[in-house]
């Protein structure tokens, strides 16, 4: 695979080059892609390693982000270096409360019920005035990195931001190939492929998958909080089906159980709806770009089954055929 | 009498309308292979997944260690000691094989829940696998891809696997199935290896391999045991080759 | 707060109506899901062509009857040609392919309707003849439209309910839902069987969205929003039980509609707090099937 390797390498080049091109523009939507990304490689730990669909996992990003939002002081910086751990643990103390309770079930089941969840945690904000109903609530400043006077990047400004995402992203990438090489990782992909044969085997199946949900809703947090900053604003439709089922399109459309594909999936989602969103290019039926989304998608599943990043596969296929 | 492996007694399991197994008891000893035959649908497989655990008895007890493990999970027993494969080959095919048995092996090491370190790291693991491996012949193929060897050699795995968890007591559920003559040749070998250091039950239809291996033999037919001890007396009982050994539905190999 | 017991009776009437038109959605799903093991997110956007062509059928001919069957045609043929030339190759796929597969489907759906019949929301008349209501007190009366949504679900349940039990074609369903080689070995035409299967439960689906548009009216994101309920009544049902999916869309259909009116700021979490209770209780639904 090494075609695929500098591939990614050059992919990760590219982007990181994006600032110098000074467009505020795209620093800002590449910033955005960046953060679902993350949430989109925590989503790939569930499933990709450990089978388990989760319909619900928004409703982590969304808690995440109400998070900051409300232990930031209304018109001060909080700082990031304890306002990141406290929501972070947050979301894990949440996913070990919800996830004792569904990791007993399995298939669609599981699917259910972690929609169930994700949904109650979504009419929690929605339906009540504890984070400014469907309102939502303003993060009117972006946390503070300072620390003892030293302050190494300004986050309220966008290129910052950026590199600051990017290097969290990078960092998530390689914590989770870790994991996947960890025995911890291979136990996981070794209960997706056959539960009953890892039981007799002496594998109790409960704590591991509860561990894979933890920690994917934690890092699904890392990309809520720093969304939360981007934007500035949290309401009720970031923990709502919806999104978790967008992200999810992100992962299986990139293809499931690569790493990447997670990241290449995000991109290309958010860049293919940029384009056919493009009233410059399209003029007025711009504004209809899901219908050739939805296109492209079904297109997609028939003659990419395995993702996007598949296409690399049948390249070098083809490459060592001709040799 | 040698060691105490596991002691079944008065098990039954009754589904709905139908009695799967009916008031089953037997004994398995380390040193010894304990043979369990009988006609299709006569309950074997079903026995068989009352003592691993993977279902739940609906009455009678099974002892291990002193202890009646009846409400124990599968994991549970397992680690216990107790290992077992399935009729079906439940290998994960796009492992190696040598990958194969690393993971079964893990499960006895605390490393299992180690998020960090790369599996790779841990010398131990390789060894235990390497050496469940050379227990069944199989480390002349550690680097294969288990979903390309062939279904002689599959099942081999299957059974590495299970060593590579340390067990006491092996539970194989019809390992011969499928297999041509040398491979069953090779198999029989094996499981008489094997049966030194563990207490085997052993589901067959082959009953040449049965008879070759057996030093105790349990007959059942629907559900209920038929008859019970040496393979000589078995062979030598009117109502087991009535109901099973002198007809045609004995199948050999 | 619920004052005399007619407004209950009301209340409860209308939790019962709902829950048998989710039944109706449902049971077309849990047919799909069941004995096809196809997941199809697009379900609920057939809900929404239903209520979408009623209405656009009672705005141009006055009255939206005259075309009903014709409309059940297209719908069937349009879910033939999905099935054939879409779903049928996803069989022996990843659920997640299915998933997003129809996910992209119903992106195509809501644009096709954003582009034919825009965004707003619109009322759709009650057909003259069914205009009437029935007096309860000397105040209340309850709408006979209402009366004839639940009724009409109610026989075309009893209908599903005798095809399936009693008749060839029903066993040959059955029987594939559970062996689907040994069906085909028997030859009998399996992919024939799922196509229709297919076709039909979105053609149900279709139907309940036609007779619920002049309750419910048609807005932009209607189907999303009950094919989420309609999966929840699937699964605490049982996945492939018809009677499974009846009791807990009735229980879900009251315990919605009456959850809306004792407890409005609950009432969201009501349902899918019903369901999560359901399923750590009994992990397979109500009545699993197999």
């Amino acid at each position: 695979m090494k075609v695929g390797r500098y591939i990614l390498v050059l992919g990760a080049l590219c982007v990181a080059l994006v600032p110098l091109t000074g467009a505020t523009f795209y620093v800002q939507l590449v910033s955005k892609i960046m953060i679902l990304a993350i949430f989109a490689m925590s989503l790939d730990l569930l499933i990709g390693s450990a089978g388990l669909v989760s319909l619900g996992h928004a409703a982590f990003f969304g808690v995440a982000g109400y998070g900051i939002a409300l232990l930031s002081p209304k018109y001060q910086a909080a700082s990031f270096w304890w306002t990141l751990p406290v929501v972070l643990i947050i979301c894990a103390t949440l996913a070990l409360i919800v996830g004792l309770l569904v990791v007993r079930t399995s298939g669609v089941y599981f699917i259910m019920v972690t929609l169930a969840f994700g949904q109650m945690l979504y009419y929690l904000f929605h339906d009540t005035k504890f984070g400014g109903g469907s309102d939502g609530i303003y993060l009117y400043v972006r946390p503070e990195l300072s620390i003892a006077g030293w302050r190494p990047l300004n986050l309220e400004k966008p290129t910052h931001f950026f590199y600051f995402v990017f290097a969290i992203m990078l960092g998530v990438y390689f914590l989770l190939s870790r994991i996947r090489v960890s025995p911890f990782g291979h136990v996981l992909v070794g209960l997706k492929a056959n539960e009953q044969r890892m039981r007799s085997l002496g594998f109790p199946p409960t704590p591991y998958k509860l561990g894979a949900f933890v920690l994917a809703a934690t890092l699904t947090g890392l990309a809520g909080y720093l969304s939360a900053c981007q934007f500035g604003f949290v309401n009720p439709e970031l923990l709502s089906w919806h999104y978790s089922a967008t992200v999810l399109m992100m992962l299986i459309l990139g293809g499931v159980a690569r790493l990447h594909g997670a990241v290449v999936g995000a991109f290309a989602y958010v860049l293919l709806q940029e384009l056919l969103a493009s009233q410059a290019i399209w003029g007025g039926i711009a504004k209809h770009w899901q219908l050739g989304m939805g296109v492209l998608i079904v297109l997609s599943v028939l003659l990419l089954p395995n993702g996007l990043t598949s296409l690399v596969d049948r390249l070098s296929w083809l490459h060592f055929k001709a040799n | 009498m040698s060691e105490h492996g596991l002691r079944a007694s008065g098990l039954s399991k009754v589904f709905g309308g139908l009695t799967a197994v009916d008031n089953v008891s037997l004994e398995l000893n380390v040193g010894a292979v304990h043979a369990v035959i009988g006609p299709n649908g006569a309950g074997k497989t079903t026995l068989i997944n009352l003592l691993s655990g993977d279902l739940p008895p609906t009455a009678g007890s099974i002892h291990f260690n002193g202890h009646d493990i009846v409400g124990y999970s599968s994991d549970r027993r397992s680690r216990l000691g107790i290992g077992r494969t399935y009729q079906k080959i439940n290998i994960f095919p796009s492992f190696t094989v040598l990958e194969n048995c690393r993971l079964a092996a893990q499960s006895r090491k605390s490393h299992a829940v180690n998020v960090f370190r790369s599996v790779r790291s841990y010398p131990s693991l390789k060894q235990e696998a390497e050496q469940a491996l050379a227990a069944v012949g199989l480390e002349h193929r550690a680097r294969v891809i288990a979903g390309t060897l062939s279904h002689g050699e599959q099942r081999q795995l299957d059974i590495a696997m299970s060593l590579a968890t340390r067990p006491r007591v092996l539970l194989l559920d019809e390992p011969l199935s499928g297999m041509g003559a040398e491979e069953s040749t090779n198999m029989v070998t094996l499981l008489r290896k094997l049966a030194k250091d563990h207490a085997v039950l052993l589901v067959e239809h082959d009953m040449d391999a049965v008879f070759a291996l057996a030093e105790a033999l349990t007959v059942m037919v629907n559900g209920r045991v038929l008859a019970s001890g040496k393979p000589d007396e078995i062979r030598g009982n009117p109502d087991v080759q009535r109901a099973y050994l002198g007809t045609a539905e004995v199948r050999r190999g | 707060m619920i004052g005399p017991p007619s407004e209950f009776l009301i209340q409860l009437l209308n939790g019962i109506q709902y829950g048998l038109l989710l039944f109706l959605l449902a049971s077309g799903l849990s047919l799909i899901f069941g004995i096809m093991g196809v997941l199809n997110l697009a379900h609920g956007s057939f809900y929404m062509v239903g209520a979408y062509v009623a209405f656009w059928l009672s705005r141009e001919l006055g009255n939206m009857w005259l075309a009903i069957p014709v409309e059940l045609a297209t719908v069937l043929l349009i879910g033939l040609i999905l099935e054939s030339a879409l779903f049928s190759r996803l069989y022996h796929r990843d659920h997640l392919q299915q998933v997003l597969l129809s996910f992209g489907l119903i992106l195509i759906f809501e644009e096709l309707r954003s582009i034919f019949f825009g965004d707003d929301v619109h009322g759709v008349p009650v057909p003259p003849l069914l205009r009437a209501s029935i007096p309860l007190t000397d105040t209340l009366s309850y709408p006979v439209y209402r009366l004839f949504i639940s009724g009409t679900c109610l026989l075309i349940a009893g209908l599903m309910y005798l095809v399936i039990q009693q008749t060839r074609v029903g066993m040959m369903i059955r029987a594939g839902s559970t062996n689907r080689e040994m069906v085909q070995s028997l030859g009998i035409n399996i992919k024939l069987i799922y196509r229709w299967v297919f076709a039909l439960g979105l053609t149900l689906a279709a139907a309940a969205g036609m007779i619920a548009a002049p309750v419910s009216s048609v807005y932009p994101g209607m189907g999303n929003q009950i094919l989420i309920i309609c999966f929840v009544v699937v699964v605490v049902g049982g996945i492939g039980s018809i009677k499974g999916a009846l009791i807990s869309a009735l229980a879900i259909g009251i315990v919605d509609t009456l959850g809306q009116v004792l407890l409005p700021e609950f009432s969201g979490v009501a349902v899918y707090l019903l369901m999560a209770v359901i399923l750590l209780w009994r992990p397979q639904g109500l009545f699993r099937v197999a």
